[in-house]
């Protein structure tokens, strides 16, 4: 049985600006980093392996060829196995295009137990993905997991910390499953790791690997979603700047403060 | 298949095209250009590129009837015999969507034990609502859930349907879109419509400081989640007006692998979108013994203390205090934002708030762009100040 985990390979600063002149976006350093929610999923899979002996744990991500770099992390981190999806067809996926490959891909990966996912990614932000993946392999899925407390043969109880209540309930394998932040911390990549994996070779998989290989089902052809332009924020504020001393600005906060009924 | 094609003739510089994608898709490989992965289709080189060096090509990928599609659905999120308001909120933008198009407005609201909830709704403009009450979905289990919403929306066929980005309703809105095969746009912050029906969907993107207006123009319905607190709520009537379809589900549809084995209540907690006044913390307080500091300003004032991302990340604040596109939106009376930069991300969660003060010792900082004063200054010395002024002051008035 395999543990997956889904991760993905996100910008590692968050600094991408629009030329308001010329409308073009502006990223500065190419720097890239493993989604930092995603760390907590790897986490949590290394721990569930332990309670099925035959388990073996695999990350896979789809993104360009440089996400392998987050691949030999995960590796480093102790997962036993990996898998980069990337093809030119699957360019400009929108979150069910993306989801649809994952879910094409994690077939062809075959022998599923459990997927893991993260709660969002720092760059996309949709916290949907899993979900649609759940949906089209057609298994049942939970988000908002705050803990694993059980696992027997064929099946999870999960925590699911939701606003108002909290809930505990168990599915059948296999299933996905998001996990919040803060369900276990994630561990360091490790040295000895990192030597031992060294020889362990990146499955690569394209589109010609899945079971649907019709290119209109992917990319920019597979997604429902157009993006019809970008733009800089616009902001109308008739504001007023006050400068001074800290002592006098302090002064007229506490004015405004008191005369506008503020205080209690 | 709509593809990108580089016209290698258009390009007399091949090392300047490189740098013209923010993604880093563009390549070159013995001397020609290509598209890698990593492309986005953000469309930035066809436009900015040399003339002509790069196309979009699109296929005719299939056109649907759009008139099949009508009226815009609200998903109402409850739990417990409690209607979330940003359902409400929904419902109201629903109503001056539909009004556009001459749509009608549907609910769906599914649970056990809904009598109360559905009369309340009834005093909102909705036209039809759907209710699904059964013992077997009192607690929600995505797998019911998604098949009596399949259900709702083959019935109602709508054209658009809007989903609070609640816990549950960012569980349930992508796997329902899934299963229609449509386009779903998270954590909108503006929704117009267009005369043929398609939804303007605007919303922070890329992670950046962008936005992307979004639109599902081939799929129907198109799904949107909206966070809390983005839109208004509405009036409600005193005449109750909305039809009540009672909907009956179906044992297939009750169906589930997904065993509930406990549910309780949590201690109810008082949360920055209830709080009057904000008090927001971001990293320009450098030290975390300055948000006790800042503490007492919100307990002077009657409010709470919020905070940005990296203050949440850093472990100084617990995570339901973040402000923000991943965190919540408020929109208090008053916020007074503290070494807070001004990112898109942050702005989206608070901008609605009725008086903005900021605090930044830069003057050129995007948070004074949405601020209604600015504050230039080190938010260190005058947090202190402050609170010895407002203490002295106690003493003059007692
Ligand atoms: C997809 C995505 C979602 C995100 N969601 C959120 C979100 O929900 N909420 C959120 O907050 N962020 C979010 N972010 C992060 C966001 O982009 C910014 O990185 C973050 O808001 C910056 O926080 P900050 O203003 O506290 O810190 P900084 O940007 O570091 O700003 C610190 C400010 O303090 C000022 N300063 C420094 N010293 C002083 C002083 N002594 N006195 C006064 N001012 C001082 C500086 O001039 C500066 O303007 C998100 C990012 C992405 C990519
Ligand atoms: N390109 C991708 N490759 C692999 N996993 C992904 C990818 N995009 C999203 N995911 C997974 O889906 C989760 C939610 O992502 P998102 O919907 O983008 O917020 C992430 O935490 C990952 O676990």
């Amino acid at each position: 049985m395999r543990i997956l985990v889904c991760i993905k390979q996100v910008p590692g600063t968050t600094q991408v600006d629009i030329d308001e002149k010329t409308g073009v976006l502006k990223r500065d350093g190419v720097e890239s980093k493993i989604n930092p929610y995603d760390l907590y999923a790897i986490e949590t899979a290394l721990r569930l392996k332990a309670h099925w002996p035959e388990a073996t744990t695999l990350a896979l991500t789809m993104g360009p060829p440089q996400a392998e770099q987050s691949l030999r992390e995960a590796l480093m981190m102790g997962i036993d196995e990996v898998a980069l999806i990337s093809d030119r067809a699957f360019a400009g996926s929108d979150v069910l295009a993306t989801a649809y490959t994952l879910s094409q891909a994690i077939q062809a990966i075959g022998d599923t137990g459990i997927i893991l996912c993260g709660q969002q990614t720092t760059d996309g932000d949709t916290a949907q993905v899993g979900p649609e993946i759940a949906e089209f392999l057609d298994i049942p899925h939970a988000t908002n997991i705050s803990a694993i407390p059980e696992c027997q043969a064929n099946a999870v109880t999960v925590q699911v910390d939701l606003p108002t209540t909290e809930e505990t309930i168990r599915l059948p394998l296999p299933c996905l499953l998001s996990v919040n932040k803060g369900i276990h911390t994630p561990r360091l990549p490790s040295f000895k790791r990192k030597k031992e994996t060294r020889e362990v070779a990146v499955r690569r998989m394209t589109l010609a690997d899945f079971p649907d290989t019709d290119p209109d089902h992917y990319g920019l052809n597979g997604s429902p979603t157009n993006v019809v332009r970008i733009f800089p924020p616009e902001h109308h504020v008739t504001r007023e700047t006050w400068e001074g001393s800290s002592g006098e600005l302090a002064g007229r906060l506490c004015t405004y403060l008191r005369d506008a009924k503020f205080l209690v | 298949m709509a593809e990108l094609i580089v016209h290698q003739e258009k390009i007399p510089d091949l090392s300047q095209v490189v740098n013209l994608c923010p993604f880093g898709a563009i390549e070159v490989n013995a001397n020609r250009v290509s598209i890698s992965p990593a492309c986005r289709m953000c469309k930035i080189c066809i436009k900015k590129g040399p003339p002509g060096a790069f196309e979009l090509v699109e296929s005719r990928l299939a056109e649907i009837d759009k008139t099949a599609w009508r009226g815009i659905a609200v998903y109402i999120d409850q739990t417990e015999g409690d209607i979330h308001p940003v359902s409400l909120e929904l419902v109201g933008k629903a109503c001056e969507l539909a009004g556009k198009i001459g749509h009608p407005v549907f609910a769906l609201l599914a649970g056990h034990r809904l009598a109360a909830l559905t009369e309340e709704l009834r005093h909102y403009s909705i036209d039809t609502i759907s209710v699904y009450d059964h013992p077997q979905l009192e607690h929600f289990r995505i797998e019911p859930y998604t098949a009596v919403f399949e259900d709702f929306i083959n019935r109602c066929k709508p054209s658009t349907v809007l989903v609070g980005g609640t816990a549950i309703g960012r569980s349930l809105a992508p796997r329902v879109a899934a299963r229609f095969r449509t386009g779903l746009t998270a954590d909108c912050t503006f929704l117009d419509m267009q005369p043929n029906t398609d939804l303007d969907q605007i919303r922070p993107a890329f992670g950046g400081n962008i936005m992307a207006h979004i639109r599902t123009p081939r799929h129907r319905p198109q799904f949107a989640t909206v966070r809390y607190k983005i839109f208004s709520a509405p009036q409600r009537r005193d005449a109750a007006t909305g039809e009540v379809i009672v909907a009956t589900p179906t044992d297939a549809m009750l169906a589930s692998r997904i065993e509930t084995l406990a549910a309780h209540r949590k201690e109810p907690v008082k949360n920055i979108e209830d709080a009057d006044v904000l008090v927001v913390a971001g990293q320009g307080i450098q030290r975390r013994e300055n948000l006790d500091l800042l503490q007492q300003l919100a307990e002077r004032l009657g409010g709470m203390v919020g905070g940005t991302r990296p203050v949440i990340e850093a472990g100084w604040l617990e995570p339901r205090r973040q402000i923000g596109l991943s965190g919540r939106t408020v929109k208090p009376k008053l916020i007074i934002t503290c070494g807070v930069s001004g990112s898109i991300q942050f702005v989206a969660g608070m901008s609605g708030s009725e008086k903005i003060i900021a605090i930044n010792i830069d003057p050129d900082a995007s948070i004074f762009k949405i601020a209604h004063t600015a504050m230039v200054g080190d938010v260190c010395e005058i947090i202190p100040e402050l609170l010895n002024t407002l203490a002295k002051g106690d003493n003059v008035h007692v």
